[in-house]
This record gives structure tokens, sequence and C-alpha cells, in this order.
């Protein structure tokens, strides 16, 4: 790779103006792995060739070979910022083949860790985007948050990120009745740090010098080059799956679709900074209705959910269905589907082939930055080379996930 | 999304496109049309106008199933917004005939076209920058394919002396162990001899 870099940096033909410039893998506005290669003219960005897969695991690969149980992990390294929400879309594709029911408890649980995810993403994305043009308090603050989310996390599942806590058929473990509490103290303390970080930088002016009318993205832009979630709500569509294909039960709480009006750098920050405030009020619906719906949180179909351990010590049945279920795993239908959630940066898909086994056939991973990050050799075009970092900071790029 | 939305879509997209649709099927609530390779920009810029409206192109990606004539499939996963509909398209090649590019349709197939010919060695035809996306720089290989063992080809290590990452052939101080899980009880289908009521 490295002769490869030493070829590309110099000077082309007699004109000194234009050059062509390494930024990253090792930047620290990349956001994780990323080469671009910028074709600059003086300090014109004329054309952006992003280099991927730096992060390239072959999740998709290894997935072939372990049965659908042993994916799950897979999905919290997708992208990393928000694991469950990945867990999230992979379940609801397996339970689609299945068709299987997921208790109301199960749905409570799985929308309130998919909201934590979404501002764990937000919180992480708004700060970086303003440490991107150069403010450096922001993140210390927003990752303040982070930190606390992160233990509501681990007092779920016992891991601070990679949590492989969904199941198909509902969530690995109930909640502990003291967690749901703290959770809701969360919920009510949360605007208040919010606010102080928007205080920082939603008014600030550099930070509105280097966003404001950059990196804009037209509504036909955005229905042409795939763009889903934030990209596409901050041009001024009101597309959210949970709200347009609610799945879970998204349908029966209350909540706004976050738009923005020009669908620039500062439009995309705002949506987000809208978005959690809505994230949080999905997440006190949810509690509430937590607390009052006891019950299961895992489906009771032992073909495919663990039966319980007391269980095991006197059921002859459910000793076998254990047995099964950690050796040969369970069976799905052949078929395919496709299931679709809205992670935080968009929307993100899973296509399942499957031959009838206990495996995969197939498993395409539909990740929204994909399509974002492919789109930034026109939105960079014409714009300077510092603003190269503030579009890239406002796509919410996460390598995790683009490069699977 | 209803049935009945997807049924009047088949119905309107076999009216249209007739003999280019190969197959039409519903299953889990979704649509799945396959249709003619030579075709598939037709029908795909037709598809995104009125009345069908899949401005979207949310997913592109290929399948291997190396049993078959033409082994790959090409999986197009569309989206309308307005309708609130999604629909996935496919064709089938093999590693020689190209299919082509949509990319003139949706731009952002692109890269996602990239993605598949890195993955699977399928040819897109038309597209103009049909570069390897995904794997490292000098690879070679179709890592997605059936017959691409999991544990790969090559491994790379920093090599001391030379002071650089050297790559060596794949070194397993075991074999990756792929257990057969999959019960003999349920699975296997045991042909008596002169069994006539056994099923086909």
């Amino acid at each position: 790779m490295a002769d490869d870099v030493t070829s590309q940096v110099g000077h082309k033909g007699e004109d000194d103006r234009k050059f062509t410039i390494n930024f990253g893998p090792q930047h620290p506005a990349a956001h994780g792995v990323l080469r671009l290669v910028l074709d600059l003219d003086g300090e014109i960005v004329e054309r952006v060739d992003p280099h991927i897969g730096l992060l390239h695991r072959g999740t998709e690969k290894l997935m072939e070979s372990r049965t659908y149980l042993q994916n799950i992990p897979y999905f919290d390294r997708l992208d990393y910022v928000a694991p469950m929400n990945q867990e999230h879309a992979f379940c609801l594709a397996i339970e689609k083949l299945l068709g299987l029911d997921v208790p109301k408890r199960a749905q409570y649980i799985r929308v309130i860790f998919s909201e934590i995810g979404r501002i764990l993403s937000h919180l992480l994305n708004v700060t970086t985007q303003a440490m991107d043009v150069g403010a450096l308090t922001p993140p210390l603050w927003g990752f303040e948050e982070r930190e606390k989310l992160m233990v509501f996390y681990e007092r779920a599942c016992g891991a601070r990120l990679h949590a492989n806590y969904f199941r198909p058929g509902g969530v690995h473990q109930d909640l502990p009745p003291e967690l749901i509490e703290d959770i809701i103290a969360w919920c009510k303390y949360f605007p208040k740090p919010l606010a102080d970080i928007e205080t920082l930088v939603t008014e600030n002016r550099i930070f509105k010098q280097r966003n404001v009318d950059i990196g804009v993205v037209s509504k036909e832009q955005a229905f042409d080059w795939g763009f889903t979630g934030v990209l596409i709500r901050g041009s001024n569509v009101a597309w959210d799956l949970r709200k347009s294909q609610p799945y879970e039960c998204y349908a029966e709480l209350e909540f706004d679709i976050v738009l923005g009006k020009n669908g620039d750098c500062w439009d995309r920050y705002l949506c987000r900074i809208e978005e959690m405030k809505q994230s949080v009020k999905i997440m006190l619906q949810c509690l509430d209705k937590l607390k009052q719906t006891p019950g299961e949180v895992l489906s009771r179909d032992h073909k495919v959910t663990p039966p319980r351990r007391a269980e095991m010590k006197n059921s002859m049945e459910a000793l076998i269905h254990h047995f099964k279920l950690y050796t040969e795993g369970f069976k799905t239908p052949e078929g395919e589907v496709y299931a679709a959630v809205e992670a935080p940066k968009g929307e993100f898909g899973v296509y399942l082939v499957s031959d009838g086994t206990n495996k995969p056939y197939r498993c395409k991973i539909r990740a929204p930055g994909f399509p974002h990050l492919q789109a930034m050799d026109w939105l960079n075009r014409g714009h300077l080379l510092a603003d190269v970092s503030a579009i890239l900071g406002s796509l919410d790029i996460v390598f995790g996930e683009i490069d699977r | 999304m209803s049935n009945e939305k997807l049924q009047t879509l088949a119905e309107r997209a076999q009216a249209e496109f007739k003999e280019a649709i190969l197959e039409t099927k519903f299953a889990f609530g979704e649509l799945t049309l396959t249709v003619s390779r030579e075709r598939i920009v037709e029908i795909l810029s037709k598809l995104k106008q009125e009345p069908y409206r899949f401005h979207q192109l949310i997913d592109l990606c290929g399948a291997d199933y190396p049993k078959r004539a033409e082994r790959f499939d090409v999986v197009y996963h569309l989206l309308s917004l307005n309708h609130n509909v999604r629909l996935r398209v496919k064709v089938t090649t093999d590693e020689i005939v190209p299919v082509p590019s949509v990319r003139s349709v949706y731009p952002n197939a692109d890269w996602y076209e990239r993605e598949a010919f890195d993955m699977y060695g399928m040819l897109f035809s038309g597209h103009p920058d049909l570069r390897r996306l995904l794997t490292d720089y000098g690879f070679s290989g179709y890592p997605l394919r059936k017959d691409f063992p999991m544990t790969g080809h090559v491994e790379v290590r920093y090599d001391e002396e030379q002071k650089r990452v050297v790559y060596e052939p794949v070194k397993l101080t075991q074999e990756y162990r792929k257990f057969d899980f999959l019960s003999p009880w349920e699975g296997a289908s045991y042909v008596l001899p002169g069994d006539d009521k056994a099923k086909p």
C-alpha cells in the first residue's frame, strides 16, 4: 500500500496548482479508516475517490458458515456506535422467515434500546462533527452522556458495546426494575446536558460558518443516490421507517419526524439534535408501558428460543430443546426476506436467503452509510479542502458497517 | 405493505413487460420479479417513472447458486416512497455474460455494482469504473463465491526483518471446525426400492 501512496502524491503535469493528495487512512477526521484520494485545484476539490474496505472483515462470508444464533454478535460489530439497532434488523428478518411473534414486553425493551442506540450514535456524531470543524469541548460533554447510556447497555446485557442482547423472538433477559427507574431518571435529566451542548454548538459563529450551505443535498439527489435517514430528512423529505413502515410497536408510540429545510450540513446537525429529543420522548412512553406490561420477554416457541433453566431440570423435552438449540441451532424455512429498520444512520436492511438449513445461505447487509459515502464525490466538488471534513462529519460515517 | 398493493403492482408489471418477466413470486409478504437480463435497464427505468415511482435503489447485491446453469443472481431492491412499497427484481447471469449496468438509471448502483463485481466476479457492461471496492489492493479471487474457502487463501503479518507487512498462504494450526449438525433423522430422505407411494 505504501508504494501506492507515493506514486499518487505529486505534481500532475506542468500546472503546479493541480495536485492529488491522500486524506487518510489515518486521519482523525476520517472517522475511521477511510482513504480519500483528493484531486485539488489549489484549495478547490475537483474529484474525490474514496477507497474503502480497509476494515473489511468478510462478515457476510463468515455468516454463511455459522448458525443464526452465532451470527447475532456480528451485527454489533457493524455500526459499533449503535449495536442493538443492527441486531434488531437481523432478528426481524429471522422472525419474518419463521413467522415468529414477539411478546409485547420484549417489543418495548427492544424499542427502548434501539432509541438508546440512536442517541448514542447521534451524540457521537453531532459532537465529533463539531470537533471536525475545530471545537474540542462538545465531544467531551457528549461522551459523558454516552458513557451513562453504555452503562445501561451493560446492566441489561453485560457488555458496554457488543451487546448480543436481541434474540429472534424477543430479548435475552428481562431488565431489572432498578434499571427501568434509572433509565427514566436519565431521560428526565438528559434534556439539560443536551441543551448545554446546543448552547456550545448550534448558534456558534464558527460552527455555522463551516456548516451552513455546505454540502447541500437536493431532494432529487437524495432519491437518486439512495439516501435514507437523516440525509433524506435533512433534505425535507418526510420519510422515516418507524412511521411509514412501522415495525415492532412504533405504530402505537407518539413522536414526530424531524425535517430539515435546506439539506446542508447544519440542517443535518439540527435534525440529529431534534431526533435525540424525540428518542427521549419515545423511551419515556415505552418505559411507562413497560412498567404496566409484565410477562415474558422471549417467545415461548422453544424450537427457536431456549427453555428456562429451571424447566430443564425436570422436563425431558426442555432438555432436548436446549441441546438441539445450542448444537444444531434452529432451521428457517426456505425463502428470502428483506427486513429493514430505521437505524440512526438511515435504513439498515438485511436481505436473508435461507435454504432451509440452520445457517443463512446468503446474508446481504444493507448499510446506510454505504450510499452516503458514495456521494462524497459530487458532494465535495467545488468545495474547499477544509469543507471535506465538515461534509464527511455530517454524513455520519462508521466504517464497521460500510466495509462489513 | 398490503398484499393487494403488491398484487396490482405485479399485474401491472406483467401487462407492461410481458415476456421480459420470467417469474413472479409472492413470499413472506414480498414480491420478487425475475426478469430478463438484457432488458433490465429498460425495466428499471420504467419502474422509476410513473406509475410505479420506485425512486430509490435501496440495495443491489449478488448471490451465488453454483448448482444452477447460470450461477449468479443480481438482486435489486427498490423502494417507492410515494406508494410505500418495496420490490425485489432479480436477473441471473454467469461468470462470463455481463449484466447491463443500471448506473444510468440509479446513480448509486455505481458502488453496489463494484461491490458485486468484487465479491462475485460478475461483470456489468457499461459501468464506467468497474474496480474492486472492498477487498485489499492486489487481491485475487472472489470471496463470496461458494467455492471460495471461508478462511481465505492469504494471511498477512508484520515481518520484523523486512520491516514491512508480508503476505503468506494461510496456515491454520487447527482446521476450522465446521460441524455438520444437521439431523439425519429430519433431513434425510430414504428412498425404498419399489416404493410407488414415495413422493417424487
